[in-house]
């Protein structure tokens, strides 16, 4: 047996799997995508019509998915970087060597990680309550006047937003904390000696450090939160004035709550177009910062 | 020789066990089959909590019929529809379901559900006439039958007697003037109190102020939008006017967490909703206070007006192995006595009439509101795409409340929207292929 016989031939199982379970069902919703598979054709597949690019076309004139896609590209924006931001601060902290009880610490900063979305959504929905919240109460005793939280469509998705840092934030964190032990100590101990602040230690030793690491956590976020869904989906249900739908949230509209299959494949396949460019995007722009 | 077949009993052992153990497998898979085989058992599938109650109910019908077993199985209402439709595509059926009559036309159109005209015709306990028609209606698509009504839901106004009568009304509004000026009366924004409780998100509110209108909702067999009809536009602008002069506040039933409590508060006079609340309300209201609060039809444009005509049915799937003992089950839930069990045990008002003279419904003041409103309910156009329809409806509604449309405006998006949905239904009709 030649090598490349024998190669393939270990390759196999795994080709064979991803085919299966990835490329095919990858390849079926393309062309569900090209047609107006609804329930009208579950009953009788001689209602199926062929529309090509109908549903990419029809989608791009509906001012809901440019609204989702807003809604999302906000979510993005804002919290990708507050998100990296907390956990980058959280994981400093827990690196400093002032920091007491850090396991009791890094415990509870990652718990929210592994709790169920559903039950703390339903926490989160009492805290943000605009009658009997907590938060409220609380901005209620600074004398702010109280805020209708997931009420308010201008509210709303600062809400979520800010649901969704608290909740994955912890995860980063442990991602950074790794980076941050791995950082060499006599780097910082040479800078001391030669006087440089704390802040200059960061700007210089810390951040170039944590460069690759900080790249990977971006990407790995932005196609995370690109994704976002469970959190309206437990605390608005997309509303309120669909202020909370997401690109995700329209496709799980569209495609199991209204049956149009072919139309939320579309939505699928533009998601993933989007987040594709923005991940190639991001990467060029590190690789050209890398080199400069 | 010896040598070879020493060598080959390892080999014959573990043929053996082989074959046992796959004669093992297949008995333990055929025995538990088996009971699903069996010709005397039955699934039966109930959305939301109607399971629990009829669990109760079927051991008096398992003991009618020796040998038959009747298997229940729930689905949360949030799971129903899904998992329905998944059935339908695989075809995994059960033998009868609970189905909410506004979903019929759905599973009517995938060709999922048995004709129940000639059991009707020759059954001595389902008796169409005494049924409240439009709810019957709801379950005819074209001229079948797909279901029978199991329990009625219709809206209308639970109102606090106590608060209207210190302000001067001493009985519920009749119609939409009266109802403008209690409204008027009891609103006290500036306390945080509130005429009614509308949750901009709930389609039901709107949708039974227009169901009042003498024009149909759809138009030309249910091809076109018509909500560009002047009495639509009305009912829309009934239900803007009351956001508008702040006798409802603009939020969601999220943020509205529990409107029992604040409706025992006086936080809102009206509020506007279905059968299931009676229960909620005696539950979770005091007992001093069980008396300031009652239950009126719906106040119509001139007059009592007409509210929807909802509420679950009891069909047969056609790929059901067992259509005549899910029908004798149908059959049993229908019966006036069950009925009225069922009532006592979850509130479920029972949608024929004879249901209503005895038991705990005949002199409970709280449920008479409901008895008059249900000779007064329409149905929804028959139509698969009907919910998707009055989402959309509510979702621009949503919008006009706060005030980012008006109500012409506000008419004719909705128009848009519904006509779109229809093309699909527009292009089958008009190629609706001739019989071959």
């Amino acid at each position: 047996m030649n090598p490349p016989r024998a190669a393939w031939l270990f390759l196999a199982p795994a080709l064979l799997v991803l085919g299966l379970f990835f490329l095919l069902p990858v390849i079926a919703a393309l062309v569900l995508s090209l047609t107006d598979y609804d329930l009208y054709a579950l009953a009788d597949i001689r209602n199926l019509r062929f529309v090509a690019l109908g549903n990419y076309w029809e989608l791009l004139h509906r001012p809901l998915f440019w609204s989702a896609l807003g809604h999302t590209l906000y979510f993005v924006v804002v919290g990708v970087p507050l998100s990296i931001a907390v956990s980058l601060g959280a994981a400093l902290l827990l690196n400093s060597p002032l920091a007491r009880c850090k396991p009791f610490f890094r415990t509870a900063l990652f718990a929210p990680v592994v709790t169920t979305v559903v039950a703390v959504a339903v926490i989160w929905r009492y805290l943000f309550n605009t009658k009997y919240g907590l938060a409220n109460y609380a901005l209620d005793g600074l004398g702010i006047h109280p805020v209708d939280w997931l009420g308010d469509p201008r509210w709303a998705m600062p809400t979520i937003i800010l649901f969704a840092v608290w909740k994955n934030f912890g995860y980063n964190m442990i991602i950074f904390l790794a980076a941050l032990q791995a950082i060499p100590a006599d780097l910082y101990e040479a800078a001391r000696i030669d006087g440089a602040s704390p802040v200059r230690q960061f700007r210089h030793i810390t951040l170039p450090m944590l460069g690759p690491t900080l790249l990977m956590v971006s990407i790995l976020t932005v196609s995370g939160y690109f994704q976002l869904f469970a959190e309206p989906f437990v605390m608005t249900e997309g509303g309120p004035l669909q202020s909370t739908t997401s690109v995700l949230y329209l496709m799980y509209e569209e495609g199991f709550k209204w049956w149009n299959l072919g139309s939320a494949s579309a939505v699928a396949f533009l998601l993933f177009l989007i987040m594709f460019a923005v991940t190639a995007l991001m990467l060029r722009v590190a690789r050209r910062g890398g080199e400069a | 020789m010896s040598t070879r077949s020493r060598q080959r009993r390892p080999w014959r052992v573990l043929l053996h066990a082989l074959a046992w153990t796959c004669a093992g497998v297949a008995a333990a898979l055929s025995a538990g089959c088996q009971p699903a085989d069996d010709a005397r058992t039955l699934t039966f599938w109930t959305v939301g909590r109607e399971g629990e109650a009829v669990a109760k109910l079927l051991p008096d019908f398992e003991r009618e019929h020796p040998g038959l077993h009747v298997k229940v199985q729930q689905l949360p209402l949030t799971a129903a529809h899904q998992k329905l439709l998944t059935a339908i595509a695989g075809g995994s059926t059960p033998d009868l379901t609970q189905l909410g009559n506004t979903w019929i036309p759905e599973l009517a159109a995938l060709d999922a559900l048995e004709p129940l005209d000639a059991r009707v015709a020759s059954s001595q306990v389902v008796r169409p006439d005494d049924y409240f028609a439009n709810i019957w209606t709801t379950n005819r698509i074209g001229n079948t039958l797909y279901g029978v009504p199991w329990y009625v839901d219709t809206r209308l106004l639970f109102y606090r007697s106590d608060l209207l009568k210190q302000a001067g009304f001493d009985a519920p509004p009749r119609d939409w003037a009266q109802w403008r000026r209690a409204l008027a009366a009891l609103s006290h924004p500036d306390r945080g109190s509130y005429g009614i409780l509308l949750p901009t998100n709930e389609f039901e509110q709107l949708l039974v102020l227009a169901l009042q209108q003498d024009e149909p909702l759809l138009r030309d067999g249910n091809r076109y939008g018509n909500f560009r009809s002047a009495g639509f536009k009305r009912a829309l602008a009934f239900y803007v006017d009351t956001f508008r002069e702040r006798q409802a506040p603009a939020i969601t039933n999220v943020e509205a967490g529990n409107p029992w409590t604040e409706f025992g508060r006086g936080v809102y006079a009206f509020y506007l909703s279905g059968p299931w609340n009676i229960g909620e309300f005696r539950k979770r209201l005091p007992a001093a206070q069980q008396g300031d609060w009652n239950t009126a039809p719906l106040p119509g444009e001139h007059g009592p007006g007409a509210s929807n005509a909802g509420g679950s049915s009891l069909v047969i799937f056609r790929r059901s192995a067992h259509k005549e003992e899910a029908w004798q089950l149908i059959e049993f839930l229908s019966r006036p006595a069950v009925q009225q069990r069922f009532y006592d045990l979850l509130g479920d008002m029972p949608p024929r009439r004879s249901s209503w003279e005895g038991g705990a419904l005949r002199g409970d003041p709280k449920a008479r509101g409901f008895r008059e409103q249900l000779e007064r309910v329409k149905p929804t156009p028959p139509i698969p795409e009907w919910e998707r329809i009055v989402t959309e409806m509510q979702l621009v509604a949503a919008q006009a409340v706060h005030g980012d449309l008006s109500i012409d405006q506000a008419a004719a998006e909705i128009d848009r929207r519904a006509d779109l949905i229809l093309e699909k239904r527009r292009w089958i009709l008009d190629h609706a292929k001739p019989a071959p």
